[in-house]
């Protein structure tokens, strides 16, 4: 991010539908920022699935835990962390297979991490040191005048 | 928070004569969808549905994990021996159903008159 950044806080209760207050406040960042509708409707799937597996796997879906959603808009980019009070991953989950799915091979379920990844600019899961407060971290860059 | 899902479902015949049964979703598709997508799809005849047609027009928000239900409606689908097609996804949307592989499985077709005509 650049030295200039405006930030945006959003804090959501763990609970499933709530990731949406978090996809309209970062598309109306993105959207004064200057990204085209398309980008934003890529960085809105990419929050909506970070903030289901923060309310899922980090705070499973214990209410009384908060989904932290920082926005902080650069010059050129658009940072979003999504933080949780879990433990954070070891390692990511392999690229999801669709054949093996059809064929029952591999749980019809976890596609979320792979959009995240697809969709926007830079993507990185941080596990929190004392075993809470983890995070992702997305990067959604603007486009160059050029493009 | 999430816009509940709402199935209809239409029996339609396709310009070639085939029968086609026609899902219209409405709403947002997510894991509180099981009812409205996999539901409604179990409740079909098996040994008289074969073509199903998805329509997504009215659909604003999918996630992971209706993505999920999809898939799973593709699987019963596939061992069931019918074919699966859809419209009216979002330019978005249909980006997200190629990346994830659906299309694979499912024809996408811009509307309702593009699919009915191939089938």
């Amino acid at each position: 991010m650049t030295a200039k950044s405006t930030s945006v806080e959003v804090r959501l209760p763990s609970r499933l539908g709530y990731e949406k207050v978090a996809m309209s406040t970062a598309a109306s960042v993105a959207k004064l920022m200057g990204f085209r509708e398309e980008r934003i409707e890529d960085l809105k799937t990419a929050v909506a699935e970070a903030c289901i597996n923060a309310m899922e796997h980090g705070n499973r879906l214990n209410e009384g835990l908060q989904v932290g959603v920082l926005l902080s808009a650069g010059e050129d980019a658009l940072e979003v962390k999504v933080l949780d009070d879990g433990k954070g991953l070891k390692t990511l989950p392999p690229r999801p297979d669709i054949d093996k799915k059809i064929h029952g091979e591999e749980d019809p379920r976890g596609m979320g991490m792979f959009l995240i990844q697809a969709l926007v600019d830079e993507a990185e899961w941080v596990a929190g040191g004392n075993g809470k407060s983890s995070y992702v971290r997305l990067v959604i860059r603007l486009d160059s005048p050029s493009e | 928070m999430q816009t509940e899902t709402k199935t209809r479902v239409d029996q339609l015949t396709s310009p070639a004569g085939h029968p086609v049964s026609v899902l219209r979703f409405e709403g947002d598709i997510a894991s509180t969808s099981k009812d409205a997508v996999l539901g409604v799809y179990q409740s079909l005849p098996k040994a008289t549905t074969k073509l199903i047609l998805l329509d997504f027009t009215k659909v604003d928000y999918i996630n992971s994990s209706g993505i999920a239900l999809v898939i799973q409606l593709l699987i019963e689908a596939s061992n069931s021996g019918q074919k699966v097609y859809a419209y009216g996804l979002s330019p978005h949307f249909t980006k997200v159903f190629t990346m994830v592989g659906i299309t694979k499985y499912a024809g996408l077709f811009p509307d309702q008159g593009a699919a009915m005509a191939a089938l």
